[in-house]
């Protein structure tokens, strides 16, 4: 790369692209410099548990399982344009799956996290299509009421989910019937399967079928009259956003081994809107870093308010609207390159 | 259908008495969540604003019932009742200001926003009265039970019917038959319009997103001798208002008036009959509706 770099003609002709609407940044720049970055941060990420105490090994465990669940939300709320309020119902449904494998069945590592996922989609395919057919302020509106309505069910529902007081009882996960109880070793397991889904994720979001999603986030009219259907690739994209949440949901009980029904409910899926907004929608990296400050402002700072951590969290909500209104991705924005918008109109 | 465990009888007027407690508790709940979801519905409808809050003003006003109200006693009450109508005013006279620099943003910032103070709300409460679960006593002569068709039934709760059924007819005088109501409806139609007629819209979204705090913050207060006061409660009462407003459809008063009936009886008749499954009833009601009807029973002219 430096090599490129010494030309005199590299700079100019970055520059000259850059002044395009839609700048593709130098290609060898724009495709090598990622790929290193995320070779390098890959590597640190595996050699984590090599320096971290357990307790810090725990932290960034729990921070990749939510930034999985935020970036599945992202395919949504950035990709597709349908801001979900009832995003933690999957990643609920996925955590009593992966759960209640694990204690009637087998915690062998990929079946409950896989039977999770599967149930994360049955679940937002049976749900979702009435709230992608409504659309708009409807859609915001039915995905809190099925969120909460998944919420009461896991309460309601004592004699399997345990009730108000949680699942609880989740033997630790095996990996060829040897049950994985170091922090270190959990911790890459969480890893392994968090990159799985991420680079599921990214590939939906760069496939053919990801760049429909975005034309009809940006004009459904004309994604109309071109011949799609919004609806079919809406409760398409709804279902793997489900899938992923659920996978997700699955790590969570393999993780902390217990799961609340307030995994399911508002709170949580107002937390995880909260990480996508403040990291910025529609990038992908930007969730994966509103989640990590989500999940320290709620661990971190929650347990010295007593335990009010959403207090914190709501002045969070309050101050990212007015003050961080494209999220975190947006702030790049001031150094140089300009964002693309990210959300239609809702 | 169930079959009725207290014998053979299945005809209509049997099950009718066996539940007739169920459905005047229904038409409670119901006239509760039309007195809620009325202002939840008007602020949107009129105003572009998606009040998530409302069910955290929902909630303030049970505190306040449980701060005033002492022992039986009307100056209680009606001291709750008051003190909930002033903060709800405010209340809603702030989010109109707060809402202002979002008007032209996504819908989804205001929703951010007020999720947010009911965040804030709900927590600030739990941090003033702990996580207990509070009950407050009826006002003084509505504490008892009288006889309604061979059943013995709550006083206060046929009261808060009676009050919901009033609220419902001046709400609806309101807006139908006087020239304030003119303008709301105006508004709903045609804000653009009403607007450059000269008339600020702003004062007009002060008003109406006080008066629909108020109406929330009221509510709180009037539920609290029915639900009580314990954290959570705003967010069961949001739901239920949010799926109240979808099923009658967003900013038309009448459907905010059937879409709490519905609801009410569904709730009630749900939890009683099917105790297990009553949230997937609730759903079932709001697929159905939408299902044939995708934009409420009585959409109004919301282009959303």
């Amino acid at each position: 790369m430096t090599v490129h770099a010494d030309r005199p003609t590299e700079p100019s002709v970055a520059g000259a692209t850059a002044t395009h609407d839609a700048p593709p940044p130098s290609r060898r720049l724009g495709r090598s410099l990622p790929a290193v970055a995320v070779l390098v941060l890959l590597v640190l990420l595996a050699a984590v548990p090599l320096f971290l105490a357990p307790f810090e090994a725990n932290t960034l465990s729990r921070i990749l399982v939510f930034a999985l669940f935020a970036v599945s939300l992202d395919l949504l709320v950035g990709i597709t344009g349908l801001p979900s309020l009832g995003h933690a119902a999957y990643f609920g449904v996925g955590a009593y799956t992966a759960g209640l494998v694990s204690i009637h069945w087998t915690s062998e590592a990929p079946v409950p996290v896989l039977l999770a996922a599967v149930a994360g989609a049955v679940a937002a395919a049976a749900t979702g299509w009435l709230a992608v057919r409504s659309g708009g302020v409807y859609f915001l509106m039915l995905t809190l009421a099925i969120g909460e309505l998944v919420h009461q069910l896991a309460q309601s529902l004592s004699d399997v989910t345990g009730g108000s007081n949680g699942l609880f009882g989740i033997p630790s996960v095996r990996v060829g019937g040897e049950p994985l109880t170091l922090a270190g070793y959990v911790y890459w397991y969480i890893l392994a399967v968090a990159l799985l889904g991420f680079l599921g994720l990214w590939l939906v979001a760069h496939s053919p079928f990801g760049g429909v999603l975005r034309g009809i986030r940006d004009n459904e009219p004309r994604m109309r009259s071109l011949g799609y259907s919004p609806f079919r690739y809406k409760f398409v994209a709804f279902t793997i956003a489900g899938g992923f949440a659920g996978l997700a949901g699955g790590l969570l009980a393999g993780l902390v081994r217990i799961v609340n029904p307030s995994d399911t409910g508002f709170t949580t899926s107002a937390l995880i809107l909260l990480a996508v907004i403040l990291g910025g929608a529609g990038t992908l990296w930007g969730p994966v870093l509103g989640a990590a400050v989500v999940v320290l402002v709620r661990d971190t700072f929650g347990p010295q308010l007593d335990g009010h951590g959403p207090l914190l969290l709501g002045v969070v909500f309050v101050v990212a609207v007015y003050v961080l209104p494209r999220g975190f991705a947006g702030l790049s924005g001031l150094f140089g390159r300009r964002q693309r918008f990210p959300g239609g109109p809702a | 259908m169930a079959a009725d465990p207290r014998g053979e009888e299945t005809s209509m007027a049997g099950w009718f008495d066996a539940n007739l407690v169920s459905i005047l508790n229904g038409f409670a709940i119901g006239s509760l969540l039309f007195i809620l979801a009325v202002g939840l519905s008007i602020v949107f409808g009129m105003m572009d604003v998606l009040n998530l809050a409302h069910g955290a003003f929902f909630l303030v006003g049970s505190y306040l019932a449980v701060t005033f109200v002492a022992g039986e006693s009307w100056g209680g009450f009606l001291t709750a009742l008051g003190v909930a109508a002033l903060i709800g005013l405010l209340a809603g006279g702030a989010l109109s200001g707060m809402t202002e620099p979002l008007a032209r943003r996504p819908i989804l910032d205001q929703a951010l926003l007020t999720l947010g103070i009911s965040l804030i709300v709900a927590e600030a409460l739990s941090i003033i009265y702990g996580n207990d679960v509070f009950s407050v006593p009826e006002p003084p002569g509505l504490a008892g039970s009288v006889d309604v068709a061979g059943s013995s039934y709550p006083t206060y709760r046929l009261m808060l019917i009676a009050v919901g059924l009033l609220l419902a007819l001046v709400v609806w005088l309101v807006v139908e038959k006087t020239s304030l109501g003119a303008l709301v409806r105006a508004s709903v139609a045609d804000r653009e319009m009403v607007s450059a007629l000269g008339i600020d819209n702003r004062k007009v979204k002060f008003a109406v997103l006080g008066v629909g705090s108020l109406l929330a913050s009221v509510a709180g207060v009037l539920a609290a001798p029915v639900y009580g006061a314990r954290p959570g409660l705003d967010k069961t009462i949001l739901i239920l208002a949010l799926v109240v407003i979808v099923i009658g459809g967003l900013g038309s008063v009448r459907g905010a008036l059937v879409g709490a009936l519905v609801i009410g009886q569904v709730e009630s008749l749900g939890r009683a009959l099917f105790p297990e499954i009553a949230s997937f009833i609730l759903f079932g009601t709001l697929a159905l509706v939408l299902i044939v009807r995708p934009r409420g029973l009585f959409a109004g002219k919301v282009a959303h």
